[in-house]
């Protein structure tokens, strides 16, 4: 086993400069498909292990392979795991974006650079650390096919001299990656040596930055929020899913089949107790979903914005025809042609109001893979019990990136199924009217296909039927139906997940953000705090429709900040619709929408911008 | 005082299930007076009726169209669902996940199918779901006033005189090339033909496609119209004689042996076909397809059952489902104890 402590020469950091210990970002440049995230995640995951708070975001192109790729890794002592927008350690392997990628370094920055780019002639206020990649992979991995998908390795040996991080979590890393594959856990290791061992033998550390172990992970999980949200779907008692792959929502439908395949297979028969089918195009997917949970099955989809668009009109008929189905929208930016692979908070007003005539749909906004994982269980509680579809608006960044996090604790909560009428409680009652507002609360009873009883079947049709499901183009009839919706619908209000607000003294100043916003703005209020004595309360939205409690905070506060990851402000424009006439003027708008997930210093300099003018 | 005799009232007809034919009736249908699609109405009647269907195990299904209005005028006491335009095959499809116990009865329209939802209708019938799909066939959309559809033939006409110049879909090829495993085509005034193929249709298990010619008396009845009465009438030309035996009745020695060919579906039941003027075989897809394009070549439409296949296994056992309905599976059987999420969360630390 190699050297597991580094021993740090204090000397060798210039004059006058302190060592910043557990607080930087690393930025890999790498070329799309050259095998860089085995090394990502190993250097990832040891970074964990030592009990730093960690954080990876991977920015990706369009492409399977040859098209530039960064992952950038954030260790923080203070736990901010939010994007940084600049890096200290910059990892520079792709000859096409290497230029670049070294001139945009701030000053003081330190990069490990593939020795024949010849960087070194491009900065004199940056720390180079030049590593001959090809010479030092040939000795440890003689076949040559393996050589570029080992290679990389090499810079997580460097990383683990330079920055102190221990070789045996390498290796830990690496065993978790490939779990029983010794070989190529062997073979990696080897690369990973080799690089550290060079470092060891030529450079003088010369930068300020290092890792040290620390207590802040123990007890920790890391998951991207796909698989957290397959997971919760799994132990929500998913029973259909059908869907079509689009980035960045494939793999929450891959995690899942993996999960069901291994967990929900009876024992004794050898029988799924699910089904998931990859549908023809996402009109069938939700078309298909729809059809289930009419029939009585827990459904889902998942997909991403164009899909969302396709989904439109079936979305509606279910509004209308009052049908639950799940629907994981993982958002990114625009159409399919342009940054398919980056994030954003696209798809927000449209999911709102989605599809024709008068339209309201729950939308939960998880902001953490604990949230992607509980707010899946309570998605399909709500569209059972509200009998509609419900969205979990869900981000690239989110559901692609791999986020530390508690364990996810097991639902409390028994299966919501709804009102659904049994054969014997049909009978007792001699028949039903599928959309009376028996409970005042706008929503009817239903039963399911299949139900043996004469008078327990009902045709579904879109807006046109009366109480009885009857079909009706009565004026009456349609307005009944229209408001009896509206209502169900404040219904909805009191039963999605209420904001988590954090008052502070300051009455003046309210932030309001939801989803992956939500890490960025945390860390933002320090700043605010600390550099602008600035103090903000901060109400962080967990559902649409919004809860009185919403409202509540924009009237109490004078100026309220709303984080959009959109161009525009789409969910400043939702808020707009709702709330009191006279606060609306109170509402202030902070867009991010540059494709990249948002980072603190934006909301921070934004808000200092826009409070400087008051 | 004088005496009546009060006539004893006759027992009403049931079928095995002890229900009068009224147990599958509908509500009053609002399609044009003398519509085809009324009649084949009537034999879904019929056939759920002589087959001793359960009512409550139905799910009617449709899309968008005249058609697809039609489910409300039968089986009311069934499930019904009216989806949107060309998308019945994938919510018929959720629906059997959920309740593979269900029988689904799909009810589309030419436009619904050959245009709109023909993506939708190739892969329904790719998977060879259970489902009876059933083409309503008017060549025409009735319900925005008579435009042509994609199973319109080359040079039919409209009442404006416009004049078809595109080539027509041919559902049934389609769908025997697909890998649907019960495919024929009727026509809405054959009576006895659309009985037989619709009864043989319940005892399927797979994806049974049924075209029916059905003219459309308002915008597609007149001269130059290929889907009007008189035209098929005229063109028409029966495969074979079908006649479907259901599994609780004896095959009776109706047929000679000779010229019979005997199919047992899967429950049991026979379709007996009769010989007519070829030998044919219904059992090969080749055969099948010849038949349609030759027919087409010779601008007749053959009718009956083209393609029967009762060994493809259908879309639900290729999921291998458990045998209860997903929909109703208690909450043990659909959550994993806490000991597996400890489990996954362990491998995640």
């Amino acid at each position: 086993m190699a050297t597991t402590h580094v021993e740090v020469k204090e000397a060798e950091v210039s004059a006058g400069q302190k060592r910043i210990v557990n607080d930087l970002s690393i930025q890999v440049a790498t070329v799309n498909g050259s095998g860089s995230q085995t090394a990502n995640a190993v250097l990832l995951r040891a970074i964990f292990q030592m009990g730093i708070p960690v954080s990876g975001k991977n920015l990706f192109p369009s492409n399977i392979a040859g098209l530039p790729t960064w992952f950038t890794i954030r260790a923080s002592k203070d736990g901010y795991i939010a994007r940084r927008k600049d890096s200290e350690f910059l990892v520079a392997m792709n000859p096409e974006t290497a230029e670049e990628d070294v001139l945009t370094l701030k000053p003081g920055a330190a990069c490990v650079s593939d020795e024949r780019l010849n960087v070194k002639r491009l900065r004199n206020d940056v720390v180079f650390y030049p590593v001959p990649f090809d010479p030092l992979v040939v000795p440890v991995c003689p076949d040559v096919r393996l050589r570029k998908l080992v290679r990389n390795m090499i810079y997580d040996g460097v990383l683990a001299k330079l920055l102190g991080i221990e070789m045996e979590e390498i290796h830990t890393a690496l065993r978790k990656q490939f779990k029983k594959k010794a070989k190529a856990i062997d073979l990696n290791f080897n690369a990973a040596r080799a690089g550290f061992e060079y470092a060891e033998k030529t450079f003088q550390k010369a930068d300020p930055y290092y890792l040290q172990r620390m207590d802040a992970t123990r007890g920790k999980i890391i998951i991207d929020g796909n698989s957290a949200a397959a997971l919760g779907a799994m132990f929500a008692g998913v029973t259909v899913v059908t869907w079509y792959p689009i980035t960045p929502s494939s793999s929450l439908c891959e995690t899942l089949i993996e999960y069901m395949k291994r967990y929900r297979v009876d024992k004794e028969t050898g029988k799924a107790t699910f089904a998931i089918v990859q549908a023809e195009d996402e009109l069938a997917a939700i078309g298909m979903a729809l059809g289930a949970g009419w029939a009585g099955a827990r459904s889902m989809t998942a997909t991403s914005g164009p899909g969302i668009s396709l989904m439109g009109e079936f979305v509606g008929f279910g509004y209308y025809a009052e049908i639950p189905a799940v629907i994981f929208d993982v958002q990114r930016v625009g159409p399919s042609t342009g940054l398919p692979t980056r994030s954003a908070q696209g798809d927000i007003l449209k999911n709102a109001v989605l599809s024709h005539g008068d339209t309201r749909h729950p939308m939960l906004l998880p902001c953490s893979v604990e949230e992607c994982f509980s707010m899946a269980i309570e998605a399909f509680d709500l569209a059972e019990e509200l009998q509609t579809p419900v969205f979990v608006m869900s981000d690239l960044d989110l559901g692609m990136n791999n986020w530390m996090a508690e364990p996810f604790s097991y639902p409390e909560k028994p299966l919501a199924r709804g009102k659904v009428l049994s054969v014997e409680e049909v009978k007792r009652l001699g028949g039903f009217a599928r959309y009376q507002d028996v409970d005042g609360d706008g929503i009817g009873y239903r039963t399911l296909p299949g139900t043996a009883y004469p008078a327990a079947g009902y045709f579904t049709r879109g807006s046109g039927h009366n109480e009885k499901a009857i079909y009706s183009e009565r004026p009456t009839d349609y307005v009944n139906n229209m408001d009896r919706l509206a209502r169900k619908f404040e219904t909805a209000r009191q039963k999605v997940p209420g904001p988590v607000i954090h008052e502070s003294d300051n009455r003046e100043l309210g932030v309001i953000a939801y989803g992956t916003s939500h890490w960025a703005v945390a860390e933002s209020l320090d700043q605010l705090k600390h550099e602008h004595d600035l103090e903000a309360s901060y109400c962080r939205l967990r559902a649409f429709p919004f809860c009185p409690e919403v409202f509540e905070f924009i009237r109490r506060h004078r100026r309220v900040y709303v984080i959009d990851q959109n161009r525009d402000a789409q969910m400043l424009s939702l808020l707009r619709l709702e709330v009191d006439a006279s606060d609306v003027k109170k509402l202030r708008s902070i867009r991010h929408y540059n494709g990249l997930p948002i980072d603190a210093r934006t909301i921070t300099d934004a808000i200092v911008c826009q409070e400087a003018e008051n | 005082m004088a005496t009546h005799t009060v006539p004893p009232t006759p027992p009403a007809k049931v079928n095995r299930l002890g229900l009068e034919v009224a147990s599958y009736k509908g509500n009053k249908s609002t399609l044009c007076a003398g519509c085809g699609h009324n009649a084949i109405s009537e034999r879904i009647i019929e056939a759920c009726y002589e087959m001793g269907v359960e009512p409550h195990r139905v799910v009617k299904l449709s899309g968008i169209g005249c058609s697809s209005k039609s489910p409300a005028y039968f089986l009311s006491s069934a499930y019904g669902l009216n989806a949107v335009h060309g998308r019945m095959p994938s919510v018929a499809t959720g629906a059997m996940l959920a309740n593979r116990h269900l029988l689904a009865l799909g009810v589309s329209g030419d436009g619904d199918t050959a245009s709109i939802g023909i993506g939708q209708f190739v892969h329904l019938m790719r998977r060879n779901l259970p489902v009876i799909y059933i083409i309503e066939d008017n060549g025409v959309y009735g319900l925005t006033k008579g435009q042509f559809s994609a199973t319109a033939d080359v040079g039919s006409k409209l009442k404006t005189g416009v004049v078809n110049d595109l080539p027509a879909i041919d559902t049934c090829a389609l769908a025997i090339q697909l890998g649907a495993t019960y495919v024929a085509r009727s026509f809405s005034g054959d009576k006895r033909q659309l009985l037989a193929l619709l009864k043989g249709a319940l005892a399927h298990r797979g994806t049974a496609m049924l075209d029916v010619i059905s003219p459309c008396v308002t915008f597609n009845d007149h001269e130059g119209s290929t889907k009007s009465y008189s035209y098929v009438k005229d063109h028409d030309e029966p495969l074979a004689d079908v006649s479907f035996v259901p599994f609780f009745e004896d095959i009776t020695v109706d047929y000679d042996p000779g010229a019979t060919l005997d199919i047992t579906l899967h429950d049991g039941s026979h379709l007996l076909l009769k010989k007519l003027a070829t030998d044919y075989d219904p059992t090969r897809k080749t055969e099948a397809l010849r038949v349609l394009t030759e027919a087409h070549d010779r601008g007749e439409i053959v009718t009956g059952l083209f393609y029967v296949d009762t060994k493809r296994e259908s879309f639900l056992d290729l999921l291998n489902l458990v045998d209860e309905p997903l929909a109703t599976l208690p909450e043990s059987k659909v959550r994993p104890p806490k000991e597996v999420l400890d489990e996954v969360m362990e491998s995640l630390m």
